[in-house]
């Protein structure tokens, strides 16, 4: 297993004395195996004491890590067959936001998501997942084919955040997220998001009402990041760790204060260690709420789409 | 809800005191620096006679601007905020509130009320900045879901005025969700057919952008306002170049074409009730 944080080192650390131990074994001739199965187990035990304790600033962290699956990379494990499909229709297509009809299982369906580049130019491309105005709007042209032709929708969110530019502003990033929101809380063909890393804000939730609402088991969801959060309330960097503490912004925190339907659990580790795995757990999820949610009279379910966004939020009544 | 049924059987009762100001009470023009009197800044709702600057406000003197006689019954005025995630930064949320508690009069940053505009029923609800930066928690988004079923219900046009610097960051992912609350309760009022106006004032950023201040059956604003989804500071940061002059301008909004109309605050009322009437008829 790669490792790459600094939490993650007393798994390297055991890592490296297998490799010596095997190397041992190897110029020794000596049977070290006993050794060796307990250094194994000492490394399962780590790894479970590790992934199972993360801090929210660690999560955020697994959360970025460049080798995690994007939305693309989920459609070709999931799907049968995908078409893309691009442009808004008005201004260009953007390129942070895929989207197209595909089957799952012989389903078909609609999938929306995120998309984050993969190496250092395609991260450019994708401009890191920050979509623009147009965007959200080709996600809404393709929720509304969607609607148009009774298929349900999967979105797959994954942002640091809309884009803060100064087009962006002209042609009404604040607009664009909002249409989505109005437009998704009555859209007429079932809808299951699932935050697949980063769920930073009104990016994040653009494309984020459904009757399901899933964060993978090391993502996080929160109206701010954590360094934004320090630098605002701290009135500096350096807080991040706290921030992400106050926030709350953990899978386990955001199921716990009701504000999405359920976590999926990550391959050991996290999604990048195992894709396939990760993929496998998503499409078998994808496939039970399909069933339900499909069986479902359409009106029900908008009228407990809108019920549920509606009973967030805590107020004190006197 | 008593209390409810009482407010709609039509009694309305003046909740503010039409306080006249002591003698002798001046404010500085933030723009033009020149002196306005307190009576003088009444008398021109609160806009500068000399510069046309509008003064950055609260509910209590939208309300007098709006209402008929400064009538109105205020609704759901017993929400307060909790604090669901027990925040702390460099203060607690809770001592946060109690000293905006202390500071504005006010419970949270927004109030809700139905009065009549022109002899014309109609149900405003108001942010108001000085109560966290009018930021939108869990309050602000429960009054603004409660004033839209109180619209459908009673079948009465919903004007909503934002001034916000966003989320409430101390309420987190809760006050991220009220963004979609409130779109969602604004996609019933649009199938319910009643017109819903949103006025955007000085501030409206963020969150506050991105949901109901910009999903009017009608978008406008005063002159003047700050208007965007990002904060200045950070699109800046991001482009790394000066912004254009009069970038995120209410002008600069309306030329992009997200808003209906720009108008000047002493002919709002004015101009609202002609439009409140064109629809009603
Ligand atoms: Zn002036």
């Amino acid at each position: 297993m790669n490792t790459s944080f600094d939490f993650e080192k007393p798994i390297a650390d055991l890592q490296q004395q297998v490799e010596k131990v095997k190397q041992v074994a190897e110029k020794t001739k000596v049977d070290m195996s006993a050794t060796l199965k307990e250094l194994q187990d000492k490394i399962q035990k780590t790894k479970l004491d590790i992934y199972n304790n993360l801090t929210g600033w660690q999560k955020v962290q697994i959360s970025r890590h460049p080798e995690r699956p994007y939305t693309l990379q989920y459609i070709e494990m999931i799907c049968d067959d995908f078409i893309e499909m691009h442009g808004d229709r008005t201004v260009k297509d953007d390129k942070a936001i895929v989207g197209g009809f595909g089957t799952i299982a012989g389903q078909s369906v609609m999938i929306i998501g995120h998309q984050k580049g993969v190496n250092t130019k395609m991260r450019q491309y994708r401009n890191f997942g920050m979509a623009n105005p147009e965007g959200y709007r080709k996600a809404l042209r393709l929720m509304k084919l969607a609607e148009k032709f009774n298929k349900p929708v999967i979105t797959f969110i994954d942002t640091p955040g809309a884009f803060p530019g100064l087009e962006a502003e002209e042609r009404g990033q604040g607009e664009a997220i909002a249409r989505n929101l109005l437009e998704m809380s009555v859209l007429n063909v079932p809808i299951i998001c699932i935050i697949v890393g980063e769920g930073a804000s009104g990016g994040a939730l653009g494309i984020g009402i459904g009757d399901k609402v899933y964060m993978l088991e090391h993502t996080w969801y929160s109206v701010i990041s954590p360094e934004s959060c320090s630098s605002i309330l701290w009135r500096s960097w350096d807080f991040k760790e706290q921030a992400a503490e106050c926030l709350k912004l953990t899978a386990d925190n955001m199921y716990h204060n009701k504000l999405i339907d359920g976590i999926i659990k990550e391959p050991l580790g996290g999604a990048h260690q195992d894709p396939k795995a990760m993929a496998e757990t998503i499409k078998s999820q994808l496939l039970t709420d399909l069933s339900e949610l499909k069986a479902k009279k359409i009106e029900k379910l908008i009228d407990e789409r809108i019920e549920k966004f509606c009973s967030m939020g805590v107020v004190v009544e006197d | 809800m008593a209390w409810f049924k009482r407010s709609t059987k039509g009694i309305f009762t003046s909740t503010e005191d039409k306080k006249e100001a002591p003698d002798g009470v001046w404010n500085k023009c933030p723009n033009c620096k020149k002196a306005l009197h307190y009576s003088e800044q009444v008398e021109h709702k609160y806009v500068c006679q000399y510069c046309n600057y509008h003064l950055r406000v609260g509910s209590k003197e939208y309300f007098e601007i709006f209402f008929d006689d400064n009538a109105f019954a205020e609704l759901f005025g017993n929400l307060t905020s909790g604090d669901p995630l027990n925040f702390t930064d460099t203060k607690s949320y809770k001592d946060r509130l109690v000293e905006s508690y202390k500071k504005t009069g006010l419970k949270d940053a927004i109030r809700a009320a139905h009065g009549k505009i022109d002899g014309q029923d109609l149900v405003i609800a108001c942010m108001d900045f000085n109560f966290i930066g009018g930021s939108m928690g869990s309050v602000v988004g429960e009054k603004i879901a409660r004033s839209i079923d109180y619209c459908i219900e009673h079948k009465i046009p919903f004007l909503m005025i934002s001034k916000s610097g966003g989320a409430r960051m101390m309420e987190a992912a809760f006050s991220l969700m009220q963004m979609a609350k409130t779109s969602a309760k604004l996609a019933l009022l649009s199938k319910a057919k009643i017109p819903y106006i949103s006025l955007l004032t000085d501030p409206t950023t963020g969150g506050v952008t991105a949901s109901y201040a910009m999903l009017g059956d009608i978008n406008i604003a005063e002159p003047g306002a700050l208007i965007g989804f990002a904060g200045p500071r950070v699109i800046k940061e991001t482009i790394k170049k000066d912004l254009p002059k009069g970038f995120q301008t209410s002008e600069f909004v309306l030329e992009h074409g997200f808003l209906d109309f720009i108008v000047d605050r002493r002919e709002i009322k004015n101009k609202l009730s002609t439009f409140i009437r064109i629809m009603n008829n």
